[in-house]
C-alpha cells in the first residue's frame, strides 16, 4: 500500500503508537543512565562509601583490565559452557522423561509424588552432597545446574502433553494409528510452544544452578569469581561479575526468544485466525 | 444386496466410579454395500458410541459386529471416520494434513500423493494445498477433512455429526456437497446426526434410536421420486415434509 492511501486518522494512530514506543525506550535508557550517574556521583563525593559500594567507572576499568589479560574470557567461557551443557541435558532429559510418563499412566501416577517432592526441594541443599559424591569438579557443577530445572521441567512438559485435545488423539486412532503415532504426529508437534516456553524458564534456572555449583566447587567461572572477590573484598570484581551474569542471562534468554520467533514465523498462520 | 456391516445383539455400557451407564441395548441391524444410512436419536443416547464400536475404538460387552462377513479384529475392510470437528493440524499444510492417514498406514507413494492432490483439486482445494488450515473457511476445512478420509479409499465411511460445528448456511452447502460426493463415489456411509432434515436429505434409510439405553426403535426407508436425487432437490420435494414429520413423531413419542 502506498503512503497516500493512509488516512489522517490512521496516520494519527501510527504517530501516537510511535510516540508511545519512543517514550518507553527513552525511560528505560534514562533509568539506567540516571542510576549509573547517581552512583558514580555519590561515590565520587564520598556520600556513599566507595570501598563497599564501588562505582561504575571502577567496574568498567576492572573489566577492561581483565579483558587485556584475557582472564575474564576464561571465567565467562567456563560459566557459559557449563550453563549450556546443563541446559541441553535438562531439555533432552526433560522431554524424554515426560514422554515416558505420557506413555505409561501407571508410571506417571507412581512417580508423581516423588517428582513433586524433588521439585519443591531447595536444590542448593543438594550441592554439598553432589560435591561429596561427584567431587569438586565440572561434573558436579553441571549436575547442580540440571538439578534446579529438571524436575519442574518434567512436570510442566508432562502436563502440557496430557492436555493435548483427546479428540485429536482419537483422530489418529480412527486413522488406524497407535500410541506411537499419537505421540509423534499430535502430542509432540502440538507441544512445541510449551517446550519452547519451558526452555525459556530452564535457561535461567540452569544459570542459577551453575552459579550455586561454582560457589562451592570451582576454580574458575563467574560464580567462583563472585565468591573469591567477596572473600578478598574486591568489590569491583564482584559487581562486574554480577553485571556480566545479567548480560549473559539476557543473551541466553534472547537466543531462545529468537528460536520462538523463528517457530512462530514458520507457522504464523496459527496466530492470524482463531 | 450384499451387506457390508452387521450388528448382532450389541450391548455396551460405560463404567465410571459413580457406576455403570448402559449406552446401547440389544442393537441389531445390517447395512448394505453402497447404502447411505443415517442414525438419529435424542442427544446423548449413544449414537457416537455406535460408530466407535464399528471403528473398533471400543469393544462391545456382548454381541458381535461383522464387516464384510468377518469379525472386526484383523479385518482388511478399510474404515473412514469423520469426526465432529475437522481437527486439521495447524503445524501442517492442508496438503500434509491430507497425507496424515497415508503416513500412519505407511501407504505414502507417488501414486497416493498424486491421488491426494487430485482429490484436493476436485473438491476445490487445489489452490489451498500449501495453506495453513486456519486460512481456510469452515466448509473448506471440513472438505479437507473429507479428503483426508477419502484418500485412504475406505470401504465404509462413518460420519459423526461432521457438519454440526458449521454455521447454518455453510452446513447446508457442505452437507449437500459431501452427500453428493459420497453418492458419486458410491461409498457406504453411516451418518450420525441430530438434524432430521439432514438425515432425510442424505440417507437411503434412517434408523431411529430411543433414549438411553438406546435401542433401535424403527428404521425408515427414504425414497424420493426424483430424476436427479440430490440433497437440494430432496429438500424441495413434497415427500420431504412427510418423512420429516414421520421421524419427528418417532423421536418424540416414547412409549
Amino acid at each position: 500500500m502506498s503512503k497516500s492511501t493512509v488516512s489522517t486518522a490512521q496516520q494519527n494512530y501510527l504517530n501516537r503508537l510511535r510516540a508511545h514506543r519512543f517514550i518507553v525506550w527513552f525511560l528505560r535508557v534514562a533509568i539506567l543512565a540516571g542510576f549509573l550517574l547517581l552512583w558514580e556521583y555519590t561515590a565520587a563525593k564520598d556520600i556513599i562509601d566507595s570501598f563497599i559500594f564501588c562505582c561504575p567507572s571502577r567496574i568498567a576499568k576492572c573489566f577492561l583490565e581483565m579483558t587485556k589479560d584475557g582472564s575474564i574470557f576464561l571465567h565467562i567461557g567456563v560459566t557459559l559452557y557449563e550453563t549450556v551443557i546443563s541446559f541441553a541435558l535438562v531439555t533432552l532429559v526433560g522431554i524424554l522423561a515426560a514422554v515416558l510418563l505420557w506413555c505409561s499412566r501407571k508410571c506417571s501416577e507412581v512417580l508423581d509424588p516423588y517428582l513433586v517432592v524433588l521439585n519443591s526441594l531447595p536444590k542448593s541443599a543438594l550441592a554439598p552432597l553432589l560435591i561429596v559424591w561427584l567431587g569438586a569438579n565440572r561434573a558436579t557443577i553441571i549436575v547442580a545446574g540440571m538439578s534446579v530445572a529438571i524436575f519442574g521441567s518434567i512436570l510442566s512438559l508432562y502436563t502440557s502433553f496430557t492436555t493435548v485435545d483427546e479428540e485429536k488423539i482419537k483422530l489418529i486412532y480412527t486413522l488406524r494409528g497407535g500410541r506411537f503415532h499419537a505421540l509423534t504426529k499430535v502430542v509432540l508437534p502440538s507441544s512445541i510452544p510449551a517446550i519452547i516456553s519451558n526452555m525459556k524458564v530452564n535457561i535461567g534456572l540452569c544459570l542459577v544452578g551453575v552459579i550455586i555449583g561454582e560457589f562451592l566447587a570451582a576454580r574458575s567461572g563467574l560464580g567462583y569469581l563472585i565468591i573469591y572477590s567477596s572473600q578478598v573484598f574486591k568489590m569491583d570484581w564482584l559487581l562486574m561479575s554480577i553485571v556480566l551474569l545479567c548480560i549473559m542471562a539476557m543473551g541466553l534468554y534472547a537466543l531462545i526468544g529468537g528460536l520462538e520467533k523463528l517457530y512462530l514465523k514458520k507457522y504464523s498462520a496459527n496466530y492470524v485466525n482463531e | 444386496m450384499e451387506s457390508i456391516l452387521e450388528f448382532n445383539h450389541i450391548n455396551y455400557a460405560y463404567h465410571t466410579l459413580e457406576g455403570e451407564t448402559k449406552a446401547l441395548s440389544d442393537i441389531t441391524f445390517s447395512v448394505a454395500n453402497g447404502e447411505f444410512v443415517a442414525i438419529v436419536g435424542p442427544s446423548g443416547c449413544g449414537k457416537s458410541t455406535l460408530l466407535s464400536l464399528i471403528c473398533g475404538l471400543i469393544v462391545p460387552e456382548s454381541g458381535w459386529i461383522h464387516l464384510n462377513g468377518k469379525p472386526l479384529n484383523d479385518n482388511p475392510t478399510s474404515i473412514g471416520y469423520m469426526l465432529q470437528h475437522d481437527h486439521l493440524f495447524e503445524w501442517r499444510t492442508v496438503y500434509h494434513n491430507v497425507l496424515l492417514g497415508l503416513e500412519i498406514q505407511h501407504k505414502l507413494s507417488n501414486k497416493t500423493r498424486q491421488k491426494a492432490k487430485k482429490l484436493l483439486e476436485s473438491y476445490g482445494l487445489g489452490a489451498f494445498a500449501d495453506s495453513r488450515p486456519s486460512q481456510l473457511s469452515g466448509g473448506m476445512r471440513q472438505r479437507a477433512a473429507l479428503v483426508r478420509t477419502l484418500v485412504l479409499d475406505p470401504d465404509i465411511l462413518l460420519l459423526d455429526e461432521p457438519f454440526s460445528a458449521l454455521d447454518y448456511q455453510t452446513r447446508l452447502t457442505v452437507g449437500d456437497d459431501i452427500g453428493q460426493i459420497l453418492r458419486n463415489e458410491k461409498k457406504t456411509a453411516i451418518l450420525v446426526t441430530h438434524d432430521l432434515s439432514e438425515a432425510v436429505s442424505l440417507a437411503d434409510r434412517v434408523f431411529v434410536l430411543t433414549k438411553r439405553p438406546a435401542t433401535l426403535k424403527t428404521c425408515v426407508p427414504v425414497t424420493f421420486n426424483l430424476t436427479a436425487d440430490t440433497p437440494m432437490n430432496r429438500r424441495n420435494a413434497p415427500e420431504f415434509k412427510h418423512y420429516f414429520n414421520l421421524l419427528w413423531k418417532e423421536l418424540n413419542h416414547d412409549e
